[in-house]
Parts: structure tokens; sequence; C-alpha cells
């Protein structure tokens, strides 16, 4: 079973969720940090980490001696990655998509393609938890193809947790799509409740049951409450404003070794979800 | 033209709350919400909306049915994974990239281009303000806040204003790059969190990579004293100036209720004192008060 934990704000508790869950949970759970720009679970959980692997994407190389210059690859490429000049075609590598356009279309077999680095993914084990991070290179864009390196560990034999980054474009596709449930961390505020909406949004593009999990109760207004009743989407977890909790998170510790009675209720939060997922109701 | 961009690596340090903040000190202005995935700083500043445009960053591929042989070609150019069994294109799994247009023998392939969202030129009640959204499940983000900026130079320049506010979006990749380009300068607000601290050093490398200097303010300071101390050792160590620190204050979240600004909702709480001291010690920075031939030049 697969359960994504997104919101469209960021800063929502996202990672405190999926520590705190996946730690409650215990063995038999993976748990993939997705947010590949500012990947945060290490900080909480400090897993031994045994393997790295790079992730690459592949850039086209242009062979001149080869090279007739006719064009076709920066026709065909729609990210402007090439730039064929009399004697010369120059490629930007930041530009390029991977697209593997210029390769097929080039009549003269003048395209290599050549391995850039953009991240990297990390493996590790905690308290029978097995981990794994995925972490954009500074200045790279291409986020997606290391949210799939992450994504292609999944064991279905396991629960798998992940941890989206924020927001409703394509990094966040990639950590939600074919998840079997979606967990929506908010929080009741004005931005909360603006980014949740957006968050609905994209989760109803994918037609995934989602649930909410509203963090810092009593801090702002009970909107997000009344929104979710009107849209029938379930409320599974509320944790009060607290400014103990509030300190716990900041020193890089967990709710549940702090505040022990913690783990019945992420425990609770996790039969409410199975429940959802095996009955297939909830909200999609 | 001057640009102070807002940025924090991690989401949710409160970027937004302190640019409407600066936006009630600020004068001859012109606000941008550069955070297009999820922008809130509209619902602070309740824009009147004067003129709403599409947004086109992209195309789609769409198989024509009645001229597909079904060959296959269009799922062996792919790398996307996005042409289905059954011939037809999964718009959230296409990228855009036209590689199987161009490939198709018989020529099956559409390639519209598509409505990604939509930017706004706005009124607001401490200047005009450009915005934009970013259509759920769309790529392009950074193409968004590219032209959103440019359209809020071209107003500031129409308007004489010489002052740009861009409050911007979380994390380290496309959108943020695409933020920072040519900004006179970068505030990061961080908070004393290990998390904080982790992804404003890695925001902070970001910079460094593309030689743009940063300065950090520190919201909600007091949470976690010690943390706050060392965001500031980091901060020094990796030369990047520190303005200094907000406290922890429920006023933000209550100005928020009523859409409003913390000075708006309250003059002198904790917060709104050491959010005006910040202000004042960016508008004191060398990059802001350059000579006006300069500035002048930089048009």
């Amino acid at each position: 079973m697969i359960i994504s934990i997104a919101s469209g704000k960021g800063g929502t508790g996202k990672t405190t969720v999926s520590t705190n869950l996946a730690l409650s949970i215990g063995s038999g759970v993976q748990l993939f940090d997705c947010d590949v720009e500012e990947p945060n679970v290490h900080l909480f959980l400090h897993p031994a980490l045994h393997k790295k692997e790079p992730v690459n994407a592949p850039v086209p190389r242009i062979d001149l001696e080869k090279c007739t210059f006719c064009k076709k690859c920066m026709n065909i490429c729609r990210f402007g990655a090439l730039a064929v000049l009399k004697k010369n075609v120059l490629v930007f590598d930041n530009l390029c998509h991977s697209c593997g356009g210029c390769l097929e279309i080039c009549p003269e077999a003048a395209v290599t393609e050549k391995d850039r680095s953009i991240g990297d993914i990390e493996h590790g084990t905690v308290n029978g938890i097995s981990f794994i991070h995925g972490r954009l290179s500074i200045g790279h864009v291409m986020v997606p193809p290391i949210i799939k390196k992450v994504r292609s560990y999944t064991d279905p034999n396991l629960i798998t947790i992940i941890d989206s980054p924020p927001g409703t474009s394509c990094p966040v596709i990639a950590a939600m799509k074919k998840a079997d449930f979606v967990l929506l961390v908010t929080e009741p505020t004005p931005f909360g409740l603006h980014d949740l909406k957006l968050a609905v949004e994209t989760v109803n593009i994918l037609k995934i049951p989602c649930g909410l999990a509203i963090n810092r109760v009593g801090i702002g207004n009970d909107e997000v409450n009344r929104y979710a009743k009107k849209e029938n989407i379930p409320v599974l977890m509320e944790i009060p404003f607290d400014k103990r909790i509030a300190q716990i998170y900041s020193r890089g510790e967990m709710i549940i070794d702090n505040m022990p009675e913690y783990k019945e209720k992420f425990l609770d939060l996790f039969k409410k979800i199975v429940q959802i997922v095996e009955k297939k109701e909830g909200r999609k | 033209m001057r640009e102070l961009v807002i940025l924090s690596g991690k989401g949710g340090t409160g970027k937004t709350s302190i640019t409407a903040a600066f936006a009630s000190l600020a004068q001859n202005m012109v606000l941008c919400d550069a955070d297009v995935d999820a922008a809130d700083l509209h619902l602070i500043l309740r824009p009147d909306f004067k003129k709403t445009m599409e947004f086109k960053g992209g195309h789609e591929a769409v198989i024509k049915k009645a001229l597909c042989t079904q060959c296959g070609r269009c799922i062996e150019v792919c790398r996307f994974e996005a042409v289905r069994d059954t011939f037809e294109i999964d718009p959230i799994d296409c990228e855009g990239c036209g590689v199987c247009v161009d490939l198709c023998p018989e020529k099956a392939i559409d390639f519209p281009e598509t409505v990604c969202g939509e930017w706004y030129i706005s009124d607001t009640r401490f200047g005009p303000m450009v915005h934009a959204r970013l259509g759920i499940a769309q790529e392009n983000s950074g193409k968004l806040v590219s032209l959103i900026r440019d359209e809020a130079k071209k107003l500031a320049a129409k308007n004489n204003l010489d002052l740009i506010l861009t409050d911007g979006p979380p994390g380290i990749g496309c959108p943020v790059i695409a933020s920072i380009g040519q900004a006179t300068a970068i505030l990061i607000v961080a908070e004393p969190t290990v998390s904080g601290i982790h992804d404003m050093e890695r925001v902070g490398q970001l910079l460094k990579h593309f030689n743009i200097p940063a300065m950090v303010c520190i919201n909600k300071y007091d949470l976690n004293p010690e943390q706050t101390q060392k965001i500031e050792d980091l901060a020094q160590k990796a030369n990047i100036t520190v303005l200094g620190r907000v406290s922890f204050d429920q006023t933000f979240t209550e100005a928020m209720i009523q859409a409003k600004t913390i000075f708006e909702y309250s003059h002198d709480s904790q917060a709104s004192r050491e959010v005006r001291q910040i202000w004042d010690k960016v508008l004191s920075l060398p990059a802001f008060n350059a000579p006006v031939t300069q500035i002048l030049k930089h048009l």
C-alpha cells in the first residue's frame, strides 16, 4: 500500500506526520523522502545510510565529424537546448528535458547521449524501517526523474509512505501518482485552507482517495473543518497547536518519543487510512 | 529599478506574511507573487483584478484516432511513458516534447498549445501587483515566474515606480531559479528548526552558485534561540548578511485571518517592531542606494 503525505502549502507538517507515522507503525514500512529539493526526513530519523546512487539524465553530444548541420535536431527540440551554427552545434544541458528527440531524428547518427548527474539518492534503515531519500543537485531543475528513481524501489509487500514536496505542479504529481491514498496535511489558517483546496484539486485529477490531518489546531479558525465537511473529506487526525510540539520539531526530535501518547494517535490514523483504502470509501 | 526577492528554501517559514508586512512599509512599489504553484499573497492584499491573461506555456500531444494505424512508434519513442496501450496520451504524463508528433509516420498526432494557467495585473491598497495561478498538475512554473517578473518590471517602469517586492516560491528548483536572476537582493526567511537550517543552507548554496548576494532574517526566533544562533553563525560563514530576528507572534495569524498585514492589525506588536527594523536595514543596503545614474543604467 502506498500512502503519499502531501500539502499545497509548505511548512504545514508533512515531514512531522510522515516520520511519526512511519515510526509508530515500525517494521514493514518503507519511508521515501520525495521532497528532493529540500529533503528533511533524515534530520529527524538519523537513518544509518549504507548506499548512495547517482541519478543521471541523458543529454546529447554531437559528433561534428558526422554532423551535416541539417538542423533537424534543433527543430525537433521544443526546449531550445540545441543551436546549430554554421560549423558547430551548441548544446545547453540545462535546458534539455532528455526526451531523446534529437537522437531519434538525426539522419547521420551524429547524436549520442551522455549521462549528466542531476542528483543522488541514498538508502538507509532506522528501527526496522527502510528509508530512501532523493536530493536534487544545487542549480539543477530536473526533479521528477529523481522522485521516479526513489519510487522505483517500491516494495508491494511493504507499506510505502511518501513525504511529498509542497505545491501542485510536476514534482507533486510525481510523488502522488499511483498512490493508494493521499493524506493532506494542512493548518487552520487562510493560507492553509487556500492551498488545501489546490491540493484537493490535484488529488482529484489523479483520482486518489484522500483525507486530512489538521496540524496546529487552535491557531486560526475553523474554516478548514467547514470546508472538509462540505466537501465530504474525512478529517483523520488533528494535532493541537502546542508550543512544546513546535520546540520538539525545532530540535529535530520526534513527537512520539517526547509525548508517547501520540504513538496511539498515529496508529489510529494508520488504521483509518487502511480502512478507507480497503473499503475503497473516502473521497475520490 | 530595484527588486527584493523573498525566499526561504523550506515552506511555511513566513515568506508571505513578511512580504505583506514589507508592503505596508514600502513606497513606490510593485508587488509580485512568484509562488505561482500556491500563491497566497492575494489573501492578505485582496487585489482588485484589472487584467486577466492566459498563460500558454507549452504543448500537449493528442492522437487523432481516425488517422492512427496503431503502429506503436509513439509508444517506442516516448520516454515519459505517456502513451497508453489504447493509443491515448495521458496529458499528466506528457512532457510536451513533441517527439511523437514529429516521428509519427501517419502524421496522426496533433500538438495544440495548452493554457497552463493565468496571470493577473491588479491594484492593491499598497500599489499595483502582478500575480498568477499555474494550472493544477501543470509544468512550466519557471516560465510563468519569469513572465510575471518581467511584467512587474514593465509595470514599474510604466508607472515610475522604482521598487519590486517579490514573494518567492519554496524549494531550490526551477521556479526558484526563475525568481532570482537579476534580482537586486535576496532575503531568506529562515526558521530556527533543524529543517529550517538545512533548507536555508541549500538555498544559500543555490544563490552562491549563481553568484547572487543573500541576506537572512530568522522568523519565530524565540522558538529555539540556540538554533537561531546557529543560523546566524552559519550565515556569517557563508557570507550571508544577517538582518535580524522576528519573534514568534500569533498576531501574524490573527492579521492573516482579517486579511491585514501585521502593521494594519496592530501597530506596535513585538513582531511589527522587529520587521520594521529589518525593513530599515534592507533600505540602507548599498545595493538599494545606488546613485540614480546607475539605476538608470540598470533600466
